[in-house]
């Protein structure tokens, strides 16, 4: 909304002097945001001047009518300039922008040639000085204006206000307008406001100015009207009003519709004009039809729902009620005999409507937020008189008012509730006064004081909604600092430390960690193979990914993918986040109401609805794991590295090395041959390795990319780690290395020596795996280095031989392991 | 040779003479002055300590001697040995160290190789600064509480005091969840509301966390929220919030003050201030916006926009079962990301949104 100074100051006093920002710093103190103070005297630069035209030579030759003029700008020696326009005449008073000065968008003038002379300078329309849209010709100033040649023209034409676009916050629908904004104006500089016009129109007569029937009081509880005959349909609209109209940024439409927005925009009360010679019967206010179809005035043929609010007359729906009119009714250049109507509607139905059509006009914005319910009759008033004073016409003094407004409610109020939730000793009496300051009726009673908020504050319901206005009104800058003492807490949870310890690990592993949207679309699925269920959203950013990820990978590897693509070609990213898996058959929650607590049965009932969401950690990484450098090759990164990262996530996860167990599996989107499946305590816990080839390809990354993805929501519980028993004896060392079909896993082997080695095993270590023609094709062996070691004595070579030999026994038992030259 | 010295031999006595003896020692100091390193040094050892040495035959003829010589001359000897032998340590330790210096000074390397061998990790800046904030309000007694970002809408907005018609739920720009398949299936294929969004903000935690704890309530709510804004270099889509939530016996907006002013300096400086505008939530009354100064500010000392704050409604702590006569609060958030470009100086959301690894790195591991 933007408004000007200059109106405002219609409304308050404010002092001289105050300037711009000084009405800024206020509006911002009260809580109107401010998004930009415009002084219109800087948006025309350099010299604007009004000059008098002493000479007109018409130039011919030339496609247009073309004149060179001599103009009287208080200077010793005459103006010279060329207009194209014809609307003026020697001795008229005009505005001319002279060389170095700056048109609003841009426009420098200078002295040219042009038409073959010298223009030093320029004569303006309306529309170069963007003061309206009005450019048939040059403003020609009245006779009678008091400036003179060579006087700045700024003041003349109306350039002289200072604009401000304010937001309006969704509670105060009176303060979009002038009068809602004069009345905080007020507050702030503790200066009188003035309800100009305000009181003493003209009630309900017995005779309607026209037939009304209000079928639906519930969705219209006031509705007024009253006519004007016998216009002049070419009364132009007077230029202030076009002008702050323009200034609002608000279209003028022909002086009836202008007096409907200059009122809006004054008063906060939206309008319509009819053309009575258009209306076929009497006026019904209803719900719409289901179906039933209207073209409003913007030319939209709209089909209505049974919720909108309609005005009909015979021919049916002529108006979407407080939202937009219809074009049938509509008043034309040709309308003689015109119908005000202003009336009230419920904010529910005008926000469903709008919301429903899409149609955020001025009007439904401010019905959206509550209009002052006493206004309907002002603003009639007000708009008969000025379209009587412009446009001739009379009105026979009938008076329609349907009026079934609820008063406002009292709230109770404790006098001493705002200190205590401001933490500021406001008297009562300071209670009283800046209630009353902003409209309130407040009645002490008693221990409490009875409150009833004025017409325009549908917002004060609540002991709350008090307490702010209080606050507001004495300054938020009066409210002290205090730091409040928590009561002891009990840190991080389990689950939040892991998160934290978890990333932290994979950082320190070489993996970035990246933050992608959760947003994956089919294509992304298809190519790697992922087929489940996924949320799905009504209104997705992109009709490209509809869904919610199932597994962090999708949206990550496009993230791998944009790295790669900016030229980065070692690349490890980590990722942690939810993932979202829908409840099949789940239905829709509850009805939940506000007025109490929801039962636990009803929020568990509503929490079944909601999607399971569980921590997840993935890795991606493409390239080289190590770097090849001074120090010799670089290594790939590979699906070991990616089951590396698996490992390193569940340790910081706290999880015992001895409880996971990794074997081969099959798995979209990894390479079937090479995907290790991660389990805890027999529970499967994620997937890593490298992608499969078609995946890779489908989605144009590198060959081997690879990656890992852990439920963390699915780790058990980090137990407290018993202490371990350090031996300071010396160890025992013994190499095996066992002979094993291809397909035996390293870990069945391993598994195997642990347990046949008994308790004097310390460590065991596969340090090399080989293969040879030499084995056979379907053999392998594997090399292990095996640490034994007693807690309380000094192996003898005997002992640790036979723990080797139970520990090579077992291997053999378990996988048919052969001691290699044995 | 183990005979009388009857017939007293000048030739084999003339090994204990004074001047031989120098002469031994004299020659062995040349010997291992001339040695060039350790091990020339050791292979020259045996000629003047040996066996075979001047000094070891010297010390035979001893017996030979007249008693009343023996002890003059041993004294001589091994006055000679153990010069010897000290010459020899003293050179030695010379040439050992030299060798150690030779050594150190030939295995000298380029220490200004680069060492980038290890990939380098980070964290990406957003998930550090949610874990300062929050370790923050947990070294106040503060805990961090969390909740889903699939959400209810009555958690997102009816329980906030948003109700389904309120303009405030048409400026949330609002993901709706599709409704299940088999759902719109069942009512003949119209439309239905899921009863589900993407969480607007993280306040539906503030009501999650009344409805399942009892006051005193001091917590915190970093995490992920959604609105349906295209990205560009001051919107996303996605960002991040971090909320804080106190309701306590006798909380007043002092209370929220002095919190959001220690916030600030533990954020942005010692120096950094806040200020309050009224503003407008529903689930907040009284309501503002406050912005922060500080002078580490990129383009000088200045106050920013910072985030919402107000007095918990009581609307809202009665839909979640809490007393508002016994009980007051407050909540305050802010958005992570505009935090992080405050206090950092980034200048575009794509950069924190689009996950290019050089910007993570640019962090390291904290804010």
């Amino acid at each position: 909304m933007r408004l000007g100074l200059s109106w405002l100051r219609e409304y308050v006093d404010l002092p001289e002097g105050v300037s711009g920002a000084d009405v800024e710093a206020a509006l911002v103190g009260l809580g109107i945001e401010v998004d930009s103070v415009v002084d219109q005297r800087e948006t025309v630069k350099g010299d604007l001047v009004v000059g008098r035209v002493r000479q007109i030579e018409e130039l011919t030759g030339f496609k247009k009518p073309i004149r060179f003029c001599r103009l009287d700008i208080g200077r010793a020696e005459p103006q010279e300039v060329i207009c194209g326009a014809t609307n003026f005449a020697v001795g008229d008073l005009v505005p001319v922008i002279l060389p170095g000065g700056v048109l609003p968008g841009g426009f420098e003038v200078g002295s040219r040639k042009t038409y073959g002379r010298i223009s030093n300078g320029m004569i303006c329309s309306a529309r170069e000085l963007g003061i309206s849209d009005e450019h048939a010709g040059i403003i020609v100033f009245p006779a009678d204006i008091s400036a003179k040649p060579g006087d700045d023209a700024r003041p003349v034409v109306g350039l002289d206000d200072v604009l401000f676009e304010l937001e309006i916050t969704p509670d105060r629908g009176y303060a979009m307008a002038v009068r809602g904004i004069g009345r905080e104006l007020s507050h702030a500089f503790g200066v009188p406001f003035r309800e100009a016009g305000l009181a003493g129109a003209p009630g309900a007569t017995e005779k309607p100015a026209h037939p009304v029937i209000v079928e639906d009081t519930v969705g219209c509880d006031r509705f007024a009207a009253r006519a004007v005959r016998g216009i002049d349909p070419n009364a132009p609209s007077p230029e202030w009003m076009t002008r702050r109209l323009t200034a609002a940024g608000i279209r003028t439409l022909g002086l009836s519709v202008d007096i409907t927005n200059y009122l809006m925009l004054e008063y906060g009360q939206p309008m319509h004009a009819f053309d009575l010679a258009k209306l076929r019967g009497p006026l019904v206010v209803r719900r719409a039809h289901q179906g039933e179809k209207l073209t409003t005035l913007d030319g939209v043929a709209r089909v209505l729902d049974a919720e909108d609010m309609v005005i009909c007359d015979d021919t049916g729906p002529i108006s979407l009620a407080a939202v937009m009119g219809g074009e049938t009714s509509e008043v034309a250049p040709d309308t003689v005999d015109v119908l005000f109507e202003a009336a009230h509607w419920d904010p529910v139905m005008v926000g469903r409507t709008a919301r429903r059509h899409k149609l955020f006009s001025e009007a439904a914005k401010r019905w959206e937020r509550g209009v002052d319910p006493a206004l309907p009759l002002v603003a009639l008033d007000r708009a008969v008189r000025l379209l009587i004073e412009y446009a001739g016409g009379a009105t026979d003094g009938a008076v329609l008012d349907l009026d079934h407004v609820q008063p406002p409610t009292p709230v109770i109020l404790d006098p001493g509730l705002p200190a205590r939730h401001i933490g500021v000793p406001y008297t009562t009496e300071r209670v009283v006064e800046t209630l009353t300051e902003i409209g309130c009726a407040v009645v002490a009673n008693g221990q409490t004081l009875t409150v009833t908020p004025p017409s325009w504050r549908p917002d004060l319901t609540d002991p709350a909604d008090l307490v702010e206005e209080v606050a507001r009104l004495d300054g938020y800058d009066k409210v002290p600092s205090v730091l409040p003492i928590a009561p002891p807490g009990n840190g991080l949870t389990a689950q939040q430390r892991r998160r934290r310890s978890v990333a932290r690990a994979l950082a320190e592993g070489g993996y970035v960690e990246v933050l992608s949207y959760p947003f994956v679309g089919p294509a992304a699925l298809e190519a790697l193979g992922i087929d489940e269920p996924a949320v799905r959203l009504a209104n997705p950013i992109s009709d490209e990914e509809p869904l919610l990820r199932t597994s962090l990978l999708p949206p990550l590897l496009a993230t791998l993918r944009r790295n790669l693509g900016r030229g980065l070609r070692d690349v490890a990213l980590y990722e942690m986040g939810l993932i979202f898996r829908p409840r099949p058959g789940a239905g829709a929650p509850p009805e939940m109401g506000v007025e109490r607590r929801p039962t636990d049965e009803q929020l568990a009932a509503a929490d079944a609805v909601v999607p399971e969401q569980p921590w997840h950690v993935a890795v991606v990484l493409a390239g080289e794991a190590d770097a090849a450098g001074w120090w010799g090759e670089g290594r790939p990164a590979s699906w070991a590295d990616a089951v590396e990262a698996a490992r390193i996530a569940l340790d910081a996860a706290g999880v015992p090395a001895d409880r996971v167990l990794i074997r081969n599996a099959e798995r979209a989107p990894w390479h079937p041959g090479r995907c290790a499946e991660i389990t805890v305590d027999g529970v499967v816990v994620g997937h890593a390795g490298e992608l499969h080839p078609a995946a890779v390809a489908g989605l144009e990354l590198p060959r081997r990319t690879s990656a890992m993805e852990l439920d963390l929501d699915a780790l058990p519980a980090a137990e407290v780690t018993p202490g371990p028993r350090i031996s300071t004896f010396p160890p025992a060392l013994i190499d095996v290395a066992l002979v094993v079909d291809a397909g035996v896993a390293a870990a069945e082997v391993e598994r195997a020596l642990v347990a046949g080695a008994g308790e004097l095993l310390e460590a065991v270590r596969l340090f090399d795996v080989y293969t040879s023609e030499q084995l056979g094709a379907d053999r392998k062996s594997l090399a292990y280095k095996l640490t034994f070691r007693a807690p309380d004595r000094t192996l003898t070579a005997q002992e640790a031989v036979a723990a080797r030999d139970a520990a090579v026994a077992e291997a053999s038992a378990r996988v048919g392991a052969v001691l290699r030259g044995a | 040779m183990t005979y009388r010295n009857d017939p007293y031999d000048p030739k084999q006595v003339a090994l204990l003479d004074p001047e031989a003896l120098d002469d031994a020692v004299a020659q062995a100091e040349k010997a291992f002055g001339a040695a060039a390193d350790p091990d020339e040094l050791t292979s020259v050892k045996h000629l003047h300590l040996g066996d075979r040495a001047p000094v070891s035959l010297a010390r035979r003829e001893i017996g030979a001697l007249p008693p009343a010589a023996k002890s003059d001359a041993g004294k001589r000897v091994n006055q000679a040995r153990a010069a010897i032998q000290s010459s020899f340590d003293a050179r030695l330790a010379e040439l050992a160290k030299q060798q150690a210096q030779r050594i150190l000074a030939e295995e000298r390397v380029d220490v200004t190789l680069p060492w980038d061998r290890r990939p380098r990790g980070a964290r990406h800046p957003l998930t550090t600064l949610m874990e300062r904030v929050g370790d923050l309000f947990v070294g106040m007694g503060y805990e961090i509480a969390e909740g889903p970002e699939v959400e209810l809408e009555w958690a997102n907005f009816d329980a906030l005091n948003i109700p389904p018609d309120h303009p405030a739920r048409g400026l949330m720009d609002t993901f709706h969840v599709a409704a299940a398949d088999e759902v719109v299936a069942a009512t003949g294929g119209a439309a239905k509301p899921s009863g589900l969004v993407l969480r607007t903000h993280t306040s539906p935690v503030q009501a999650r966390t009344m409805l399942t704890r009892k006051p005193p309530i001091y917590v915190v709510v970093p995490g992920r929220v959604y609105r349906t804004d295209e990205l560009d270099a001051t919107h996303t889509p996605v960002f991040h919030q971090v909320e804080g939530l106190v309701v306590d016996e006798g909380i007043t907006m002092a209370h929220l003050r002095g919190t959001l002013d220690h916030f600030a300096r533990a954020m942005f400086g010692p120096e950094a201030r806040t200020r309050w505008r009224p503003h407008y939530f529903p689930f907040t009354e009284p309501s503002a916006e406050f912005d922060v100064w500080f002078p580490a500010h990129r383009d000088g000392p200045q106050w920013v926009e910072w985030g919402g704050c107000g007095m918990v409604n009581p609307r809202v702590l009665r839909a979640c079962g809490i007393d508002p006569d016994r009980y007051s609060g407050f909540a305050f958030g802010m958005g992570i990301e505009r935090t992080l470009m405050v206090r950092h100086g980034v200048g575009d959301m794509r950069e924190l949104v689009e996950g290019d690894a050089r910007f993570s790195r640019a962090f390291g591991m904290e804010v």
